[in-house]
């Protein structure tokens, strides 16, 4: 390594020479996961409230069980959803494989868990405090959980970026449903593993960098959205 | 105002999700299952456009070990299968997943070590007798180690040396368990002996002290050969696209296109699809 600093040199050239390539990988990254997050809290966030404010047989289990899946292995995701949507497996006929709605798919169940436990965390705790009133207001279910997750609001958008992070920088289950082919399913991260393969060492660092910054980016995004709503909110 | 915000955002992940799918909607593309040189080396990049500018026909590549190559081709994610461990191909086909299987080019496999070169191997051209002095000098040496087609060959010369590295296996024999381009970064890093095929080494960005001590033995001879995924064992294989793939890189064209591909100056591929020595 002639100079660790000049990969930082190199990912700022890397980024203000606009290279179309970069930018078809960066924007794949950026859809991948985003649509993946979405949907991950579409699932995860009403999935954690209702195991947060409700008690039920096997309870217990479940939140378990969901705190264990934030540990799942990209690797074995990648191998699950290769498994079901390989042309030899069930979902074969969707010829999803090597697309990017492979990754998509593999992403949310990356991410899903860690959205729904975390918000099962947020929301029994919340619940904590207003199940007398809930009670006593008579609160049907959905609405008690509509507005538990309304309240938690802020808390759960870094929720949601927690599931981001993990999703944006996961590289074994999208390399093997999506294949990492040229202009179609390479992303960030397979392009960075694929770099360090063919041994251009310093390019796979300064495209990290880039992938941190732009984590960075979103992240500031968020923060700021959250700042501003919440200052309109209590004004 | 915080419901439209939802709806809104609800509305961009729809519409993201069918740009997904509008993407993999223009149906003129095979899959090719091939192997991490191929990719790595370099030279997809430089054939595949070419071949799309004849033909129109993309050709997406997952360039993964051979081994993992030949089993999600068996599973029918490919439609051709472009790898290089002749005995496993000719399996593939006996077994009935593929049509039938032809040399496209070859170029060879070659030991690379640290220019202290601590088992005296440097210059040989015996692989045989190189692997031994490693085996005697219990000097590093890093394996694949992962069934791929270059790891499966490294098998066939320690069983030519009559050495039994397994047998050593995490003492000076390190079994990385990954690609090539890992297992050189590893390699190099442990200043280890590493047998790689040559076209990755050139290519390879990350040489260290490392240089080329064993080449020239007429074993190392890597083959690669291509094979159309049989359509009766999976019947959604694109057979006539994936045939136009494989008759243009056996044609005299597809041989000129790999036989141009150099890097630093340095044929990398050497066509011989016409030797009929297959």
């Amino acid at each position: 390594m002639d100079s660790f600093w000049s990969v930082f040199g190199g990912a700022f050239g890397l980024v203000f020479a606009l290279d179309p390539d970069l930018m078809e990988i960066i924007g794949l990254s950026m859809r991948v996961t985003l649509t993946a997050v979405f949907f991950a809290c579409l699932i995860g966030l009403p999935l954690g409230a209702a195991v947060g404010a409700f008690r039920f047989p096997g309870h217990t289990l479940l939140a378990v069980s969901l705190n264990a899946l934030m540990g799942l292995p990209p690797v074995v995701v990648g191998l699950l959803v290769y498994l079901l949507l390989s042309a030899a497996g069930p979902l074969g006929p969707l010829k999803l494989l090597y697309t990017p709605t492979a990754m998509i798919v593999a992403q949310m169940v990356l991410v899903t868990p860690i959205v729904a436990a975390l918000t099962r965390q947020l929301v029994e705790d919340l619940n904590r405090e207003y199940s007398e009133q809930y009670a006593s207001m008579g609160v049907g279910p959905i609405d008690r959980l509509t507005s538990l997750l309304w309240d938690a609001r802020y808390s759960l958008l870094t929720v949601a970026l927690a599931g981001f992070g993990r999703a944006v920088a996961e590289v074994g289950a999208v390399i093997i449903v999506g294949g990492n082919i040229n202009h179609v399913t390479r992303v960030m991260t397979t392009t960075i593993a694929l770099e360090t393969s063919k041994g251009n060492l310093q390019l796979a660092l300064a495209l990290g960098v880039i992938l941190l910054l732009i984590a960075f980016f979103v992240n500031a995004c968020v923060m700021t959205l959250r700042a501003s709503a919440a200052r309109a909110a209590y004004a | 105002m915080i419901r439209r915000t939802f709806l809104a955002l609800t509305g961009a992940a729809i519409c993201f999700a069918v740009a997904c799918q509008s993407a993999i909607a223009d149906d003129k593309f095979i899959i090719v299952q091939s192997t991490t040189s191929t990719q790595n080396s370099g030279l997809f990049d430089d054939l595949l456009p070419k071949f799309k500018d004849r033909t129109g026909i993309e050709v997406r590549v997952v360039a993964v070990g051979t081994g993992q190559a030949i089993r999600n081709a068996a599973n029918g994610d490919g439609d051709v299968l472009f790898v290089h461990s002749k005995p496993s191909e000719e399996k593939f086909v006996s077994d009935g997943f593929g049509v039938s299987r032809a040399d496209v080019m070859y170029n060879d496999f070659i030991i690379v070590g640290p220019t202290s070169d601590p088992a005296r191997v440097a210059g040989s051209s015996d692989v045989v007798e190189a692997l031994q002095k490693i085996a005697e000098a219990k000097a590093p040496f890093a394996s694949r180690g992962d069934d791929s087609g270059t790891h499966k060959a490294e098998l066939r010369m320690w069983k030519a040396a009559g050495v039994d590295a397994a047998a050593s296996s995490g003492d000076w024999y390190r079994e990385t368990g990954s690609g090539m381009g890992a297992t050189l970064n590893t390699g190099t890093g442990m200043g280890a002996y590493i047998m790689t095929d040559r076209a990755t080494w050139i290519a390879f960005g990350n040489k260290a002290d490392h240089t080329i001590v064993v080449e020239g033995d007429p074993k190392m001879f890597n083959q690669y050969g291509v094979i159309l995924v049989n359509s009766k064992e999976h019947p959604h294989v694109k057979s006539d696209l994936g045939q136009t793939f494989i008759d243009w890189l056996l044609s005299k064209d597809g041989q000129d296109a790999i036989a141009s591909y150099k890097v630093d100056g340095q044929q990398l591929f050497f066509p011989n699809a016409n030797d009929g020595s297959s």
